[in-house]
């Protein structure tokens, strides 16, 4: 009945592989951020940025934002899986 | 050029090949050759269903209007699917493990299969939707007017006329499509496959389109970014409230969109997909995202003054006479409206058919499921009316919204809409508190609040909100206004409904749920869906009787129609491994039916079917769910258990105890009995030998004559004593006999002992210590004299001496007496010391023929007076210790 005791320590795998979905976690939260920040830009003389160089900007971001995500699911894919009880589904 | 009649032949021949697509890929998947239709590529291009005539056409107008606003959109969406890890992963393994159908099918099943949640979100849902399919009937209609005008002396548009035509021929089309299999998670292979084709049409369309504004009516990329500095949208003039209200409000209604959630979680085949789909689907609307401000820069300077920028996208090509373009650029608009209807109104149509439409037939046709025709007809008529209605009300909402608003403008008051179940979805699949209750009253209040101050002012002042109401408030109320509520006037309209409708929304799903107390099913649901990773699998939720298989199955036939559901009874019977079609209904198999049966009818409808037939089960699941819901009851049972257990272990050793107890002593009365009968024999065996010399023999002398009498007496007399010592041992051991409490000192008895003993045969001496003697006891002195008289005459027959001395020694040890008698013999060998006190135990080989029954009934009856007698080695002879408890001592004077 008991829950199984998980041990303090994991593989080196992984715990590398933890970690990845740690970034996972962390990349939208930080798009999110990089996505808003626009509101915040005025230039010099208090008016709005030029739109192409936002536009340089936001689908700079972007294309960074998916190569990112297509790096890690790949990376998350790649390592089997080593239980089917994720990290958060603990405790 | 007859471009109308081009185009109408066009889009016939596009259908064609949309249906042969689906047709083949429906029949693939038939023949189990399905394997590529299952692979991530085509799930990604499904998602792409969230672009829209709203993206194709709309998307360049909203840009022409508000420069790069219409990026929020997409990315709301985009940082949602790269967050998939916390959201839709989850979402995508609640849909899978029960088999959900549709968002109202989730929300109503987590929170204890309400049907009443069901219709709630149903009628948001079809409400919701209204304004967004209105939105693809205008973009089709007007794309067609585009053509018409463009047309040398073509007729005069009639757009109302168009969009009813294009409305029918969508509802059509979707029948036909949507309505060929009923269970939804049968998933519908052919749609996906003419929706992932739509995809790549659109794409392809709108990137051509881009390729031609940016390389050929402008003079390639620097140029392009010259116009764009030049033009009226050149600089940032968005509202930061609006950027970051509509990336988030994208965000949720990319989640909560009925059609999203059909493709996203539905048809979801494989949780991996969702992993591609992670980045490919945001590259995907990158890619769609990434000409639109040239087109719309493009289009504001080349075509006249008052062109609607919505349509640029055809104009532009159309205007540069690129006929094809136009074409294929009208296709993919064609592409992004129908596939949108297609899937919404498939969606919208399993909600209506499954939580509205099937209910209340339940109910009208009689009480019991357990009737005679097909659910299934019923099932797909209710799914092929709700298709047409869903369309029909789009129409509706075109007339009304007059057919002349901004695309954007109109999706957006659909996604405010359906971002109202996002408060119950995500509080029901992240927090365990979350109770019916509240989701009611929170998708109540943020459903009333976006109608009043997002949907209704949608048609402008009219009869629905009149300008006085806009103005002045509901009934005069200044804070009522629509868009100032409580007076916030300050804000941006679409910003303001979203913000307050949602706030509220949540406050009170959040109040309410706090304050109310959840059913025991709904906490099942709501433990099983919050923690659907760490348990998977159900605990029961039903307990069936026998003799109900038969009318399951003949409803899952009506449902899941005849030869699957036999074969699904088969399976389970096989399982239970029992013959035939009737499984028992077992928890297991309830569940498993019922699940089964919720990807035909949804969750709250099937298990209201399952419960009319198991009858009752409801209440006593209930009562069941209340015990087995808590973890603490649980360990409590547990705990029980384990107890219990080490209880019988114990009961087991003792029992095993005292079989071996058993089992010994029918070994020792073998040995027993042979041994008395061995000990009877020698005696009776002399008696008869010298009984017969006796009887036999005349002449036998006087001497002789008296010698063997006295033997024969002798040997009576042996047997006697023999029958009285086992007579007298067979009592003490039975415990029948009586002990005689008497009062007395030990030297008394002591003194009685040495003279019987000492009278009769070897002589003896006996030293003793007579002032130690001097104590008073309570206890059978008779009994006690008898041990003693015991002692002393083994001492003296068995001493091995040539003067035989026997030692007495008396001594108080705290409340017990020790008494000593030590001879001076050699005492008895140790590995024989164990023995002795047993029956029939001898030492030696001593003439003194003795039946080895003294010490044992010594043994007894020490223990009836509560003490002991045992030997004591490590003295000079043999000698034995008696131990009696004193209990009043009182030392004589």
């Amino acid at each position: 009945m008991s829950r199984k005791p998980s041990s303090l320590f994991v593989e080196r795998e992984v715990y590398r592989k933890r970690r990845m979905i740690d970034a996972a976690r962390v990349l939208p939260i930080l798009g999110a951020a990089l996505f808003l920040l626009p509101v915040l830009w005025r230039s010099p003389e208090g008016l709005g940025l030029p739109t192409t160089h936002l536009m340089g900007y936001l689908f700079g971001i972007w294309l960074l934002l998916t190569v990112g995500a297509a790096a890690l699911s790949s990376y998350i894919a790649s390592i089997p899986e080593p239980d089917e009880d994720p990290p958060e589904a603990r405790g | 050029m007859a471009t109308l009649n081009l185009l109408v032949l066009v889009c016939l021949l596009y259908v064609a090949l949309l249906f042969a697509v689906a047709f083949g890929a429906d029949r693939a998947a038939l023949h189990g050759r399905s394997r590529w239709l299952r692979s991530s590529l085509i799930y990604t291009l499904s998602l792409s269903i969230y672009c829209t005539a709203w993206t194709f056409y709309g998307a360049v107008g909203f840009a022409a209007r508000s420069g790069l606003e219409y990026l929020t959109i997409y990315l709301g969406p985009t940082l949602v699917m790269i967050g998939w890890w916390y959201t839709l992963r989850k979402m995508v393994r609640i849909g899978r493990s029960q088999r959900i159908t549709s968002i109202a099918d989730l929300i109503s099943s987590r929170y204890g299969k309400s049907t009443l949640l069901a219709v709630l979100v149903t009628v948001i849902a079809v409400i919701g939707t209204m304004p967004y399919v209105a939105l693809q009937l205008q973009s089709v209609a007007l794309s067609f007017d585009a053509f018409a005008e463009a047309e040398p002396g073509g007729r005069a548009p009639n757009t109302e006329a168009t969009a009813l035509w294009v409305a029918l021929g969508l509802a059509i089309f979707t029948v036909l499509f949507g309505t060929r299999n009923l269970n939804a998670n049968e998933r519908h292979h052919g749609v996906v496959m003419a929706i992932a084709l739509e995809a790549v049409v659109k794409l392809f369309a709108l990137l051509a389109v881009g390729v031609f504004v940016v390389w050929g009516l402008s003079g390639g990329v620097g140029d392009t970014l010259a116009r764009i500095d030049a033009s009226n949208i050149a600089r940032w003039e968005v509202s930061g409230s609006r950027w970051v209200g509509l990336t988030m409000l994208s965000a949720m209604a990319f989640l909560c969109l009925p059609r999203m959630f059909q493709v996203m979680v539905v048809e979801n085949e494989d949780e991996r997909h969702l992993r591609t789909a992670s980045w490919a689907f945001p590259t995907y609307i990158m890619l769609i995202s990434l000409f639109v401000v040239p087109i719309a820069v493009v289009g504001l300077d080349i075509l006249p003054a008052g062109s609607n920028p919505d349509l640029f996208v055809l104009t532009l090509p159309l205007h540069a006479g690129q006929d094809g373009l136009a074409i294929l650029s009208f296709l993919g608009g064609f592409s992004s409206a129908t596939s949108m209807v297609i899937v919404a109104a498939i969606a919208l149509s399993t909600m209506l058919s499954n939580h509205i439409v099937m209910p209340i037939w339940l109910r009208m046709s009689g009480k019991h499921a357990m009737m005679s025709g097909d659910v299934r007809e019923v099932a797909l008529l209710a799914r092929r009316f709700s298709i047409v209605f869903v369309v029909l009300l789009g129409y509706a909402y075109f007339r009304l919204s007059g057919g002349g608003a901004a695309l954007a403008a109109m999706g957006l008051v659909s996604f405010a809409g359906v971002a109202q179940f996002l408060p119950a979805m995500m509080g029901g699949i992240f927090w365990r508190g979350a109770t019916r209750a509240g989701a009611l009253a929170g998708l109540l209040v943020g459903a009333m609040i976006w109608f009043y101050t997002m949907f209704l002012p949608s048609f402008g002042a009219s009869l629905l909100m009149p300008q006085a109401v806009l103005d002045h408030g509901l009934f005069g109320q200044d804070w009522l206004r629509p868009y100032a509520l409580f007076w916030t006037n300050g804000m941006d309209p679409v910003v303001h409904a979203v913000m307050w409708s949602l706030t509220l929304n949540i406050l009170t799903f959040v109040t309410v749920s706090i304050f109310s107390f959840p059913s025991p099913l709904e906490r099942l649901q709501g433990a099983q869906f919050v923690n659907v990773f760490r348990h998977t699998s159900t605990t029961g939720t039903w307990s069936g009787g026998l003799g109900q298989s038969e009318d399951l199955l003949t409803l899952a036939q009506r449902i899941m129609g005849a030869v699957p559901a036999q074969q699904f009874f088969a399976a389970a019977a096989q399982r239970q491994g029992l013959e035939g079609y009737l499984p028992e209904p077992s928890t297991d198999f309830l569940q498993e039916l019922e699940r089964e049966l919720s990807g035909s009818v949804g969750g709250a409808t099937a298990h209201a079917m399952v419960s009319q037939i198991v009858g009752g089960a409801t209440v006593s699941v209930e009562d069941l769910m209340a015990v087995a819901d808590e973890t603490a009851q649980i360990m409590e049972y547990s705990n029980q258990l384990e107890a219990k257990s080490q209880e019988l272990q114990r009961a087991a050793r003792q029992l095993r105890e005292a079989n071996d107890k058993l089992t010994q002593m029918s070994v020792q009365k073998d040995s027993f009995l042979s041994q008395i009968s061995h000990e009877l024999r020698t005696p009776m065996t002399s008696l008869r030998s010298f009984s017969e010399i006796l009887r036999d023999s005349d002449n036998l002398t006087s001497e002789e004559t008296r010698r063997y009498a006295s033997i024969i007496h002798d040997e009576a007399l042996r047997l006697t004593r023999l029958l009285d010592d086992l007579l007298d041992l067979s009592v003490l051991e039975n415990g029948q006999v009586v002990m005689n409490e008497q009062v007395g000192t030990l030297q008394t008895v002591l003194d009685r002992c040495t003279a019987m003993a000492v009278g009769e045969g070897r002589k003896l001496e006996i030293i003793r210590n007579r002032e130690a003697e001097d104590i008073v006891l309570h206890t059978d002195l008779d009994r006690l004299a008898q041990v003693f008289i015991n002692l002393i005459s083994n001492a003296r027959k068995y001493s091995d001496a040539e003067a035989p001395v026997l030692t007495i020694r008396s001594a108080l040890d705290r409340d017990r007496v020790l008494i000593d008698f030590t001879d001076n013999g050699s005492g008895i060998p140790t590995e024989e010391q164990s023995v002795i006190f047993e029956k029939f135990a001898r030492v030696g080989q001593n003439e003194a023929g003795g039946a080895g029954l003294g010490l044992a009934i010594c043994r007894e009856i020490m223990q009836r007076l509560g003490g002991s007698i045992t030997y004591l080695p490590g003295q000079s002879g043999t000698a034995f210790r008696v131990t009696l408890p004193v209990s009043t001592r009182v030392a004589a004077q």
